[in-house]
């Protein structure tokens, strides 16, 4: 399964170890963790919630990993983007790409990063002192996702 | 029938996570359905007022204000999206 919503946590070691496996023709791995911070736009953050659209969101995501595949000579993508409440420190989501060589696979997992963040159908929340809040869209995301 | 979805900040604004409707002959596209729903004033006319940034899916693919409704269809209304 290359794309998993979950709310459990994972292991980055443990997933990188069964997406090689012994497979001799990977020289690259190049992997992104996403992590909740404690402050964003100059609030604290004591929690975020996740939610996503189920049906979609797997949908978009395999979407994403196919065309990640369609344009680098990659191996192996993996998606994990947890939902549901999260606290300071935690991870959020981890891509893993396993190619060939390096720069196909940081340039397939930045995509992978920047398709997700503008096209996957996730929503986070913010618990701050001053109470609830949604979380906004940022251009500069679109702009990142635009370059490729 | 249709099935309209509303997420994230929208379903909280709307006050429902879902509804099954049942789509009106002069609501062909997506665009029409904004605007039919806008007639229900209230949040609807704020939330879904054009200019808004509301995003539409229809059957789980994103949609655009031309994509045609056909009866069973399921449509997603949200805000631009926020994860990673």
């Amino acid at each position: 399964m290359p794309v998993r919503i979950q709310t459990e946590d994972f292991d980055i070691a443990r997933e990188i170890a069964a997406l090689r496996g012994s497979d001799a023709r990977i020289g690259a791995i190049a992997a992104f963790v996403g992590l909740v911070r404690d402050i964003n736009d100059a609030a604290t953050v004591n929690t975020l919630t996740l939610e996503h659209y189920p049906g979609m969101t797997e949908k978009a995501l395999d979407d994403i990993v196919d065309q990640a595949r369609a344009r680098w000579s990659v191996h192996d993508v993996l998606v994990i983007h947890r939902v549901g409440e999260l606290k300071p420190t935690e991870q959020i989501v981890l891509v893993i790409v396993a190619g060939a060589h390096r720069g196909e696979a940081f340039a397939a997992c930045e995509f992978v990063m920047d398709y997700l963040k503008t096209r996957a159908p996730f929503w986070k929340k913010e618990q701050t002192q001053d109470g609830e809040r949604w979380v906004e869209a940022r251009a500069s995301d679109e702009k990142k996702a635009a370059r490729w | 029938m249709i099935t309209l979805v509303y997420l994230a900040r929208l379903r909280e604004a709307l006050g429902a996570p879902a509804e099954k409707i049942e789509l009106p002959v002069e609501v062909g596209t997506v665009a029409a359905l904004l605007a039919w729903l806008r007639q229900r004033g209230g949040p609807w006319a704020a939330e879904l007022a054009p200019g808004r940034a509301v995003r539409v899916a229809v059957n789980y693919d994103m949609a655009q204000a031309d994509t045609p409704l056909k009866a069973g269809d399921e449509v997603a209304l949200f805000p631009p999206v926020t994860g990673g």
